[in-house]
């Protein structure tokens, strides 16, 4: 098993200014697309359907015209200390990487006991209720060409979750090494949400490293960076930037803040 | 001919009423299989299960059967390794019981994983680090004991009991029995521990989530506790349903007040250790975690009356009357004391497991509510079509309780 304490070195991660956003769902959909994440018969089934980054719409729940609405986009947030998913998982179907710190699921090892979504607090992860074959086979001339090759399917009866598109990574390397290159390039691997959002609020790279735009957004706006559930000490590598106060009290629970108010 | 099965010198109603008695047991089995089969075919879209209850009914089933079924080695210790012979009057009952218990848990776990044939994986994959990896273990070796214990029981039917080796071997494994009872104790005292340290260690999901010793958070101890302080009450419970209906003495009085005894004592160590636990568990993770007690119980139908129920009228209560000897010698009392242990017991278990899920963690998520759908009652209940069935069975073939025939004779003549 890998180590499960913070990440030295190269350290994926993302920040998403949350003022750039605009709730369109871009991320969500190149996600699910890029990943080829299984689409339900009835999608209104929204506590089954599989949303490896979600949307979150807010509200600050004040009468109008003080309403002020916010929209959080929450893939897995990679948890550098101890992922509450990893170490409860019987039989390490998921792990954290130790070179880049990447929390990676396995669905072909993983049994489908579901101990991982019951201690995840984010909701990041997701089960196969249904058995995806049977659509595809009723599209699958559509769908075909809609596949990525470099992603396989998961399987009815096991969890799926974001991966920060582990195939690119990858693919990245190879590219790296037969280029000559010592050191993977910011270009050569950017998640499918950081690529498809038109407003250019994500973005994504080595937290470590100097170079990358991530690094220099957390320097440079450090007081208006935030991560999800910072209290509860899972280290999310996942940044939030917002100037507005109420969209960072919304982020956590605080015993003198009234909760519940968002939607 | 099938009188020649039962054990000589005892009183069973006919065959024909036997039968009839087997059918509401079979009905419910029949039920649970259909259940079972659309879950294993179609998945687990069946349920009512979802993406935020990941457990549901079969887990709380699960982590109930198992701690009332912890009889079996509670009293497999006091009898073996502590001493206390007059419970030998009883051990072959909280034998079956575990034996029900810990085997029908196993059968709804298999249908309540996602990938029921890759359940080896647990084994062969085996995370080290994760309490479930201990459960899965402990509980695996445990029902092999308890399938050993069993084992002579069943070797001394009366037709089994006339071939020489089933003799020979039933009576050479009495005499090692010590052996299997200390091996019980010893992994039951692990697998209980891991079920509550499954929750505790959720240190994300600040409903859960407790202090730490060590690597074992507090729920730990608690759920070992609470296993030993129901058990042995449900099987008194089991015993009193089987004299009832079969309107004969089984069990000596002075086994049950043992067992009556030692719960009431556990039960009001556990009742004190959990207050204790409660008020660490307010003022330390979950108020670290930016929880007041009042955030948990704000929404939805598990409000506060669930933690007063769980701790007053199911917790302190059943532990003061069965500290009392006067209750426990009032026969109507012991049960309805026992009753509100076991009701306590499963309980703990219900909140532990849904209203964990039920509270939302991070501040913009909603309260959602989790009602299963008949296929999950069926396979719930199919645990105890099961237990009815190998109870009765067991009952008329086997020599369960060994002083049966000297308590009825006594008391006709």
């Amino acid at each position: 098993m890998s180590s499960l304490g913070p990440t030295t070195g190269i350290k994926y991660g993302m920040v998403i200014d949350l003022d750039k956003c605009t709730g369109c769902g871009t991320c969500s959909v190149a996600c699910l697309t890029e990943n080829n994440v299984y689409v339900l018969e009835d999608e209104s089934d929204k506590v089954r359907s599989i949303t490896w980054l979600r949307v979150y719409r807010i509200e600050n729940g004040q009468p109008y015209p003080q309403t002020k609405i916010a929209y959080i986009p929450r893939p897995c947030m990679h948890c550098d200390n101890h992922p509450p998913c990893v170490s409860v998982c019987p039989p390490t179907a998921t792990t954290k990487d130790e070179v880049g710190g990447i929390v990676s699921q396995i669905p072909t090892r993983c049994i489908g006991c579901r101990y991982c979504i019951a201690a995840c607090p984010y909701h990041a992860r997701y089960f196969n209720w249904f058995d995806p074959w049977p659509l595809y086979k009723k599209h699958i001339k559509q769908m075909t060409n809609a596949f990525n090759p470099d992603v396989a399917p998961r399987m009815r009866g096991v969890v799926e979750k974001c991966t920060f598109c582990h195939h690119r990574l990858m693919a990245a390397k190879e590219r790296t090494y037969a280029e000559g290159r010592k050191e993977i390039p910011e270009e050569f691997y950017q998640t499918a949400c950081t690529q498809a959002c038109p407003s250019g609020a994500i973005a994504f790279g080595d937290l470590n490293n100097p170079k990358h735009k991530v690094h220099r957004l957390l320097a440079e706006r450090q007081k208006d960076a935030f991560r999800l559930l910072e209290k509860l000490g899972t280290q999310p590598k996942v940044y939030y930037l917002t100037t507005q106060k109420w969209i960072r009290e919304k982020a956590d629970n605080y015993l003198d803040v009234p909760k519940g108010t968002g939607n | 001919m099938e009188a020649e099965l039962i054990p000589q010198g005892l009183q069973r109603t006919s065959f024909r009423n036997f039968c009839l008695w087997q059918l509401p047991w079979l009905a419910l089995l029949t039920f649970g299989g259909l259940g079972a089969l659309l879950c294993l075919g179609l998945g687990l879209n069946q349920t009512a299960m979802n993406d935020y209850f990941a457990f549901g009914v079969w887990i709380v089933f699960d982590l109930s059967v198992i701690a009332l079924g912890a009889g079996a080695f509670f009293t497999g210790f006091l009898t073996y390794i502590v001493g206390k012979k007059e419970l030998k009057s009883i051990i072959n009952m909280t034998v079956i019981i575990g034996f029900i218990c810990y085997s029908g848990a196993v059968a709804m776990l298999g249908v309540d994983i996602g990938q029921p044939l890759r359940g080896w994986f647990i084994f062969w994959h085996a995370n080290v680090h994760s309490m479930l990896t201990e459960v899965s273990f402990c509980i695996t070796c445990y029902l092999m004991v308890l399938t050993i214990e069993f084992l002579p029981n069943i070797l001394e039917q009366r037709q089994f009991n006339k071939v020489p080796e089933f003799h020979f071997f039933a009576h050479n494994l009495h005499e090692i029995m010590f052996l299997f009872a200390a091996a019980g104790a010893f992994l039951s005292f692990f697998h209980q521990g891991s079920l509550g340290g499954m929750y505790g260690v959720m240190y994300a999901r600040p409903f859960a989530a407790r202090a730490m010793f060590s690597i074992w958070p507090t729920t730990f101890p608690l759920f070992i506790l609470s296993a030993i302080a129901s058990g042995p009450c449900f099987t008194l419970i089991v015993v009193w349903l089987l004299e009832k209906i079969g309107r004969k003495k089984l069990v000596k009085n002075e086994a049950k007040q043992l067992l009556a005894k030692i719960s009431g004592i556990m039960l009001a160590i556990y009742v004190a250790a959990k207050l204790v636990d409660t008020y660490f568990w307010v003022t330390g993770p979950a108020g670290e975690a930016g929880f007041n007690l009042g955030d948990f119980y704000r929404a939805g139908p598990y409000g506060a009356w669930t933690l007063f129920l769980e701790l007053g009228f199911l917790g302190v209560l059943p532990a003061v009357l069965l500290n009392i000897p006067a209750v426990r010698k009032a026969e109507g009392a012991l049960i309805l004391a026992c009753f509100l242990n076991c009701a306590g017991i499963v309980m703990n278990r219900f909140i532990m497991t849904v209203v964990t899920l039920a509270i939302p963690v991070m501040p913009f998520e909603k309260f959602l509510g989790y009602l299963p759908t008949w296929q999950e009652w069926a396979i719930a209940l199919a645990i105890i079509g099961y237990g009815g069935l190998v109870i009765s069975l067991a009952y008329r073939y086997l020599p369960v309780f060994p002083h049966e025939r000297e308590l009825n004779e006594a008391s006709r003549s």
